[in-house]
């Protein structure tokens, strides 16, 4: 026995004629996160209804703690939980018995104990007795993961658990999952943004219209891009001309009188670029940093954006 | 493991409480047939001339109304289920087929019940006056909730497959609208040409003319077999439509 949590070959799954995922490998070792990066519709939501049993592959296997997901969706479902996309909270019940709800289905013992300790940690404890529906998109999303951890369980897939939220609840839901991998849960997790799998994950794949198109550490793949860089737009050529020498590694585009320089972003570098076009009597009309982000790592893997072909 | 608690009592113990917090759905489930019982019999039954007391010709059918009006209700609730990720949370948790899609039924066949027996109490202050015997109102009862059940895993089937709830209220209409159409309001030989052959022939006529048979204390025999057959299979499809969908959607 290996210590993957899961396991996944020459997965496949079309509908009719469109082909959604086409054939991908991964693993994922225990008590990691693994991210699975991707615009939507590179079938990220596919690949995690395929490993929960909510759906059936064409073609190839998957195991997920050992359990084949064909035969063995039983003793899948007995050691995963999985938030999706959209909070499935019950907005007719109350956090409590939405908790509660849970507990009954599980059968885990002290529930009371459980349902008490989960509100806390998630900061639910005073909106416990209210509607799900009064709850802001926030809240459900944590109701909804707490409502998962219920039956503690070791594997946790969450499908794009920071969409739609603002930055604040994205933090949250970041402090949150780490917190679970420090007790040992392996997560799979999917996202669009760039940031939350640097931020998050172990391992990083990523999926480009149902293929993986690269798969490493954070670090690996960003060695691959076009790094983080400044550009500065200069008024005519003549100043393109003078700034360009000044700075040995810049890349100069005649076109948009732009110069791009490396550099890591940080206040320093960018103290030390500014004093040396001042050194040189040099100005430019507009300056900015960019970071690389989904669609710059897209454009290096694959030569497209994320703008979802049309078929 | 041992507090494990049925399954499906704990969704139907959901249903309940979904019912209590939202109760215009039942509203309208009774409201609207014991409405249509008064509007056809106070207002308008003396201008139909059916040979008998038009408020015990018109009950049976209002019981048939009382059932259909609560489906719309199921339909939504399912399908909000379905396209909230409520049923894929319990797939993904293995709780079984029948503990989900069971509670739905049973909560709507509850519902149809309490309409029933609201129609049933105006109906006699219009003045009702019905010759059954103990055991065909038994008879009577059981036909509402097969009737319930098979209508009610039919649009178990219907709110499963709908893409939204809105579609889904809207696919239950044909069959609030197929009372109509049926030997509830009038005699189907009284009907236009088309129209009456397709009175004569869809399930609900056999159906409603079981429930007048019993309430009038003279079953027929032939009628409760094609309304049992009806009944059965309407269920029966219902039940293995859910089912499918159930598994296949996610």
């Amino acid at each position: 026995m290996t210590n993957s949590a899961i396991e996944v070959s020459g997965l496949r799954k079309a509908y009719g004629d469109k082909v959604v995922l086409d054939g991908i490998d991964l693993e994922v070792r225990a008590g990691t996160v693994f991210s699975l990066l991707g615009p939507n519709g590179a079938g990220k939501t596919t690949t995690v209804n395929l490993l929960t049993t909510l759906l059936r592959a064409d073609g190839g296997t998957a195991h997920v703690a050992g359990h084949d997901i064909a035969t063995e969706a039983k003793a899948v479902r007995k050691v995963i939980g999985v938030t999706g996309q959209f909070a499935a909270v019950d907005e007719l019940l109350t956090g409590q018995e939405n908790l509660q709800l849970m507990v009954d289905l599980t059968g885990v013992a002290n529930g009371e104990q459980v349902i008490a300790e989960l509100l806390e940690r998630f900061d639910l404890a005073e909106s416990a007795q209210k509607l799900a529906s009064t709850y802001s998109g926030g809240m459900r999303r944590k109701l909804d993961l707490a409502m998962t951890l219920v039956g503690s369980p070791r594997i946790i897939f969450l499908d794009e658990p920071t969409t739609g939220l603002d930055p604040r609840s994205r933090r949250t839901m970041w402090s949150i999952i780490r917190d679970l991998v420090a007790d040992g849960v392996t997560i799979f997790l999917t996202t669009q943004y760039l940031e939350e799998a640097d931020q998050l994950a172990d391992r990083i794949a990523v999926l480009d219209q149902g293929r993986l198109v690269a798969q490493g550490t954070p670090e690996e793949l960003k060695r691959q891009l076009p790094g983080t860089h400044v550009r500065l737009r200069f008024t005519s050529v003549a100043e393109l001309d003078a700034a360009a020498p000044v700075f040995a590694d810049s890349t100069r585009d005649d076109e948009a009188l732009t110069l791009r320089i490396p550099s890591d972003g940080g206040t320093k570098s960018l103290r030390a670029l500014l004093d040396k076009l001042d050194e040189h009597g040099l100005s430019a009309e507009e300056f900015s940093v960019h970071t690389p982000d989904l669609d710059d790592v897209f454009l290096a893997l694959t030569g497209h954006t994320t703008e979802v072909v049309a078929k | 493991m041992s507090t494990t608690k049925s399954p499906s009592l704990v969704m139907l113990r959901r249903d309940f409480k979904h019912i209590a917090r939202n109760p215009t759905s039942v509203f309208n489930a009774v409201l609207m047939p014991v409405v249509m019982l008064f509007m056809f019999v106070y207002l308008l039954g003396d201008a139909f001339s059916v040979g008998v007391d038009y408020v015990d010709y018109a009950t049976p059918g209002m019981l048939l109304l009382a059932v259909c009006y609560g489906l719309g209700a199921t339909a939504t609730a399912v399908n909000s289920d379905m396209t909230k990720g409520i049923i894929n949370r319990f797939k993904v948790m293995d709780v079984p087929r029948s503990a989900v899609l069971t509670g739905h039924v049973v909560a709507s066949v509850l519902t149809n019940l309490v309409a029933a027996a609201a129609v049933v109490g105006v109906a006699f202050a219009l003045g009702f006056n019905p010759s059954a015997s103990f055991v065909d109102w038994l008879a009577v009862i059981g036909f509402v909730v097969l009737l319930g059940a098979a209508l009610g895993w039919l649009t178990v089937a219907l709110g499963l497959f709908a893409k939204s709830p809105e579609t889904a209220g809207l696919a239950s209409v044909p069959l609030i609208m197929l009372p109509f159409f049926s030997s509830a309001i009038v005699p189907a030989d009284k009907m236009g040409p088309g129209v009456r052959q397709f009175a004569e022939y869809q399930p609900f006529t056999p159906i409603i003319e079981t429930l007048r048979g019993f309430l009038n204390g003279t079953p027929d025999t032939s009628d409760a077999i094609i309304a049992l057959a009806w009944c059965v299979g309407i269920g029966l499809v219902g039940y293995l439509w859910a089912s499918s969908t159930f598994k296949k959607r996610a």
